[in-house]
């Protein structure tokens, strides 16, 4: 089978994965909502999952895979735990609006 | 233009579009499903690829798991009677240039540094497998054991401590 980078060009997959982190990053700053700014950590981590695979099908090396995986793992752990964490401080403080977690600002 | 170029190209518009969607809208559920198109369509371009772990992983662990961890959280925590509050002008202003900023530095870093020159013979594929589920689980078990290990533990101390965490406390103690 051809190369698919061969048609498409690592270039392309390169943009694509610098607007999608550009997008998460947009989020993280604009929202509010402590979750939407959450969904905006697992796009970044998507865009460069995705970068990674990229370059692994462009070096022909599986070890890219291997990351990607491994990254899979940690953010499926950091969803679990931000996700309690946020749990708790929507009982303490009734609202998960991150401009109202001012409690360390002294 | 090939075929595999338009489907790079329709793929893209949709992770794109889904992306920037489930930034914008208001309702944090629409958000949430929003971006559960998004990462399917990431799923597909990973199938693009041809690497057929990493896609069903994807969809799997993404749009499945995580998704629905985010879906019940949001629904644990009735959001929808409160309407959020915007940031101040001067931080969404902020966010939108900062936003451009990123996005530009980053191409022309990549455009500058030129990952592609000198090396565009590797664009061959030459008959060697380095995707399949096989290959992939032989690197897997036999160079990254130890890390693939490591995983497990770092999984058991998440699901420990999220449990500890949104355990509600006794109000006597």
């Amino acid at each position: 089978m051809n190369n698919i980078l061969n048609e498409i060009g690592i270039e392309n997959y390169i943009y694509l994965a610098v607007i999608l982190f550009s997008i998460g990053v947009f989020g993280v700053l604009y929202r509010r909502n402590a979750i939407i700014v959450f969904m905006s950590i697992e796009i970044m981590l998507n865009a460069v999952n995705l970068l990674f695979v990229a370059f692994s099908t462009y070096h022909q090396d599986a070890e890219g895979q291997v990351f990607v995986f491994f990254s899979m793992a940690v953010a499926a752990a950091e969803v679990a735990v931000g996700l309690a964490i946020l749990v708790s401080v929507f009982r303490n403080i009734g609202s998960i609006d991150i401009g109202k977690l001012k409690n360390l600002k002294g | 233009m090939s075929t595999v170029l338009i489907i790079f190209y329709i793929l893209s518009a949709i992770t794109l579009s889904m992306a920037f969607l489930a930034v914008f809208t208001r309702n944090p559920i629409h958000s949430a499903i929003y971006l559960v198109v998004c990462m399917m369509s990431i799923g597909g371009h990973f199938l693009l690829f041809n690497s057929q772990f990493l896609a069903i992983v994807q969809i799997i662990v993404y749009a499945g798991a995580i998704m629905v961890l985010i879906l019940y959280t949001i629904m644990l925590m009735d959001l929808n009677k409160e309407h959020e509050v915007h940031r101040p002008r001067v931080t969404r202003l902020v966010a939108i240039i900062l936003f451009s900023l990123t996005c530009i530095i980053l191409i022309l870093i990549f455009i500058n540094s030129d990952p592609v020159a000198g090396t565009i013979d590797r664009y061959d594929n030459f008959g060697e497998d380095f995707q399949s589920i096989k290959k992939l689980g032989k690197v897997l078990l036999n160079e990254y054991l130890v890390p693939f290990e490591y995983a497990s533990i770092l999984l058991l101390t998440a699901m420990i401590g999220a449990v500890l965490l949104s355990k509600k406390e006794k109000p006597g103690k």
